[in-house]
């Protein structure tokens, strides 16, 4: 964005300190209430979708009432918790209660600054993207455990800890496998990976092909990544069946809306963590976009990363709306006795690999032979 | 002061709680997810029917038993009008009967698919709910048609069922009966050997035939123990000595004998077998008389009679004591949930907060006829 | 076996202390002293030729015009296939019991509903608390003599 903006004005190093400082500032406001805006929009229609997929599993129609097939229902419900009374219960430890929707709130939206949409509309390029990511990601389950301690509740607090040890666990299979696809390109950068997948039809690069190490490392990612945005069937934390509403129990209105919309938010970053490291980002297929108006290929390229991005959402809620819930010791099963061992194997067959054949993969290992 | 026993928290789960199937109570002793005791508290839903029952007169009463398990109120009116019939000795004309086996067939259908579908959803899995809610709609459909109410249906009374059936019913039954048995598949692939739907059940809460005697639980409870005891079979009442079904009975597929889920699959099971009972009956129906003669101020003679009948929950027993007036002098309900319910402490010493839920969802309990 | 031989066996066995046996209702029923019955219960139980393997149902009533309260126990056997009801005659103004709880312990609950709700005293019970009624309730509501109350806490009634 920065560079957009450096474009647009011209030589803005040349300016005077004060200037610079002012376009910054503007620079950041605008990008931030563009990013939030997108974000938030995207958060009402996921809800939209969610009800509406699950609408369609469950044989019922889900909702159709507000605006044409019921589009604008996330507005009426967002309106309606606007509305709702704040409720903050009389022992609450009021200072975390209050605070802690704002964390998770913030937490879950400062992910989506280093994403990469297309070439060139991205808020901040930052060398350090996919582990920015993954730190920021984390503040969540703080959060999380001040909202349910703060609530006094006890099932708060139950489901505030199982959040907590979820989410830390989860976290180590999620860091390895990513790691396994992070080797291939050497790079934490989210466009510099990107970059890395062009080529081969825009499909035939991308890190998941690479090599069977980076296939699997996806499987564990993606298994993980549910768990860490708790979801069934890894929804432990929230459980309703068991923990009323985890530790959101005590939560109304817009508070609850804040932890609300910040699952989805986080369903949008692990979502678009997988599509930028293993299917390429916004790599359009098929096409070669080279030719193209800029405007065009950026859009195109808008558009195919969102597709992306909203075609593993769609597997999430196709999940959480099929299987049950395991119980919260196997989860911790699942993580350290599966999830983790094999997570580090695979993270040492991929090194291997990136050692054996210099990093190639196997479609360029392939061509190669073709070639010849 | 009271010593508070610091290594354990109390736990209150309800009485408004997802998962205890009404208005139940239970007192928690728990080591964070550990359970260390559970107190049932019951009551909520106390109406004082055996009271009420001694000021009413016989048909009086019969709206009573719909709220007894409202899940199953055609079993309800059946077992009670068993009871007064057993005192009067009348004659029950053969088409009453076999409508009021088709009746309690269907309800015990009705039922169980609810018990499927709140075990599903208390295990995480909402979308078996739903189905099993849209074939229960077919019944309650079916139901509407011979007596107008979809859920206290006050349709079996003394001497016979209320009314004839309606033209066409037959032919909605049977259509019925074409599409319900390919469900019981669908169900099957989709929860009952869903593996993490047995990891959740299989070997939970164990009863042992010798526990499942000892605390009088009954039904698909105590048959999924091991023990073939079935009412319709044991004691034939109606005509069920004519017919022909099995009686499942727990065999430990997918772990010990009368695990948790051992007691839900003598659900599925026993909805194939009542489907099967239902078409049995169609078959042999005949013209007649829909209600024996019953005098309109109705005097049963002096006596006291236990009469039993199997309900979707287990066994429903009326003890009865006619002094000879209008009135009953007393008339005790022998609810099968009861007996079901105070196994719970027993089975609940060390399992974690998520196996309760499994246990009183398998146990399939239902409030208000505990409370009465 | 059926409820004229229980009733020889037990009479056999446990002389004086069986007091009637009354055939008309249904099951049949024996009437015993009140201080006999965890002991005819457990011989019950265990006796294999009889093997009462379950407790059905246990249920009080009021008698009030002979001033008897009963407390009534529905016995029934898997094996067998048989089932008795036995009768245990109290005093009104004092009904004592001696619980059954420890042959069957699924009589904990049957036991706290009779005293529930007509206020029979099971001795020995281990949990003898109200389960159907809250815990201050006055009074025992299933009583033939039971008065209805005007107001419970701050609600009228």
């Amino acid at each position: 964005m920065i560079e957009l903006i450096n474009n647009i004005i011209g030589n803005i190093h040349s300016s005077t300190p004060m200037i610079r400082w002012l376009v910054y500032v503007m620079v950041i406001v605008i990008s931030s209430v563009i990013v939030l805006s997108f974000a938030l929009l995207y958060e009402g229609f996921a809800t939209y979708a969610e009800r509406k997929v699950a609408g369609d599993i469950q044989a019922r129609i889900g909702p159709n009432r507000v605006g044409p097939y019921g589009l604008l229902q996330f507005v009426a419900d967002g309106v309606k918790l606007l509305l709702k009374e704040d409720i903050i219960p009389f022992y609450a430890d009021k200072w975390l209660f209050i605070i802690a929707p704002y964390i998770v709130f913030t937490a879950s939206f400062a992910a989506f600054v280093p994403l990469s949409y297309s070439d060139h509309v991205y808020v901040a390029n930052m060398n350090v993207g996919v582990l920015y990511i993954i730190a920021v990601s984390s503040v969540v389950s703080m959060a999380i455990l001040m909202g349910a301690w703060g609530s006094n509740n006890k099932w708060s607090l139950f489901g505030g800890m199982r959040a907590v040890a979820q989410i830390v666990s989860y976290e180590i299979p999620i860091i390895l496998s990513l790691l396994a696809a992070i080797i291939i390109p050497s790079s934490l950068d989210m466009k510099d990976i990107i970059l890395y997948q062009s080529g081969g039809l825009g499909i035939f690069r991308w890190i998941i092909f690479n090599n069977p190490f980076t296939l699997l490392a996806f499987f564990i990612y993606f298994t993980a990544a549910i768990a860490e945005v708790n979801r069934t069937p890894f929804d432990i934390p929230e459980a309703e069946s068991e923990l009323v509403a985890g530790y959101h129990t005590e939560y109304t209105g817009m508070r609850f809306a804040f932890f609300f919309m910040a699952e989805y938010g986080d369903m949008f970053i692990v979502s678009a963590i997988a599509a930028t490291l293993f299917f390429g980002g916004w790599q359009i297929p098929f096409i070669n976009g080279v030719a193209m108006p800029l405007w065009l290929r950026e859009t195109l390229q808008v558009v195919v990363f969102l597709t992306k991005i909203f075609v593993l959402i769609y597997v999430m809620m196709w999940i959480r709306w099929t299987l049950p819930r395991l119980r919260v010791d196997q989860l911790m099963e699942l993580c350290w006795k599966y999830l983790t061992p094999i997570a580090f194997f695979d993270l040492i067959g991929a090194s291997v690999w990136v050692l054996l054949f210099n990093g190639k993969g196997v479609y360029d290992i392939l061509s190669a032979l073709f070639v010849h | 002061m009271a010593v508070v026993d610091e290594r354990f928290m109390d736990l209150n789960m309800g009485p408004q709680h997802p998962s205890t199937h009404g208005v139940l109570r239970l007192l928690i002793k728990t080591d964070g997810e550990v359970v260390s005791r559970v107190t049932p508290y019951i009551g909520y839903l106390h109406r004082a029917l055996e009271k009420i029952a001694e000021r009413l007169t016989y048909p009086q009463f019969t709206p009573f038993t719909d709220r007894l398990d409202y899940l199953a109120s055609m079993n309800c009116n059946l077992a009670y009008a068993l009871t007064v019939e057993k005192l009067l000795n009348i004659e029950i004309p053969r088409r009453a009967q076999i409508l009021r086996v088709i009746m309690a067939e269907l309800n015990r259908i009705s039922s169980h698919l609810i018990a499927f579908g709140s075990l599903s959803s208390d295990m995480g899995a909402f979308t078996p709910f739903l189905f099993g809610i849209r074939e229960r709609e077919f019944i309650n459909d079916l139901f509407e048609m011979v007596c107008g109410a979809r859920l206290t249906y006050n349709y079996i009374r003394i001497g016979g069922v209320a009314q004839d059936i309606p033209d066409g019913f037959i032919d909605k039954t049977k259509e019925f009966l074409d599409y319900f048995p390919p469900k019981i598949k669908e169900y099957n692939d989709l929860l009952s050997y869903n593996a993490i739907f047995i990891k959740r059940l299989a070997n939970i809460a164990v009863i042992s035939p010798e526990d499942a005697l000892d605390y009088g639980v009954t039904g698909p409870n105590l048959r999924a123990s091991g023990i073939k005891w079935d009412l319709r079979r044991e004691e034939p009442y109606l005509m069920y000595n004519e017919l022909d079904f099995d009686i499942p009975v727990g065999r430990g597929e997918m772990g010990r004998v009368g695990d948790a889920w051992d007691r839900y699959m003598m659900r599925i099971y026993e909805m194939e077998q009542s489907a099967k009972i239902v078409r049995q009956c169609i078959d042999m129906f005949q013209q007649g008389d829909h209600i024996a003669k019953v005098p309109k101020v109705l005097k049963v003679p002096a006596g006291e009679v236990y009469v039993r009948a199997e309900n979707p929950r287990g066994e429903l027993g009326f003890y009865l004591i006619s002094d000879g007036s209008t009135k009953p002098y007393r008339l005790k309900i022998r609810a099968p949930s009861f007996a079901n319910l105070s196994i719970v402490p027993k089975l609940s010493g060390g399992v974690m907060i998520a196996d309760l839920v499994a246990i009183i969802g398998s146990l399939d309990i239902i409030l208000p006829e505990i409370d009465r | 076996m059926d409820a004229k031989q229980i009733y020889q066996t037990l009479s056999e066995k446990f002389t004086g202390r069986i007091k009637q046996f009354q055939e008309n209702t249904h099951p049949a029923s024996v009437v015993v002293e009140s201080d006999a019955i965890v002991d005819i219960c457990s011989f019950l139980k265990r006796e294999t030729e009889l093997e009462f393997t379950s407790m059905i149902s246990l249920s009080g009533v009021d008698l009030k015009d002979q001033g008897k309260m009963l407390v009534i126990y529905h016995l029934g056997s898997i094996r067998h296939k048989h089932k008795i009801a036995l009768k245990v005659e109290l005093d009104r103004n004092n009904p004592h019991v001696p619980t059954v709880e420890k042959v069957w312990p699924g009589a904990n609950w049957y036991e706290r509903e009779a005293y529930d709700l007509y206020g029979i005293v099971f001795d020995n019970h281990s949990d003898l608390r109200r389960i159907l009624l809250p815990d201050d309730w006055e009074g025992w509501p299933m009583r033939k003599d039971y008065v209805y109350p005007k107001r419970y806490h701050t609600w009228d009634v």
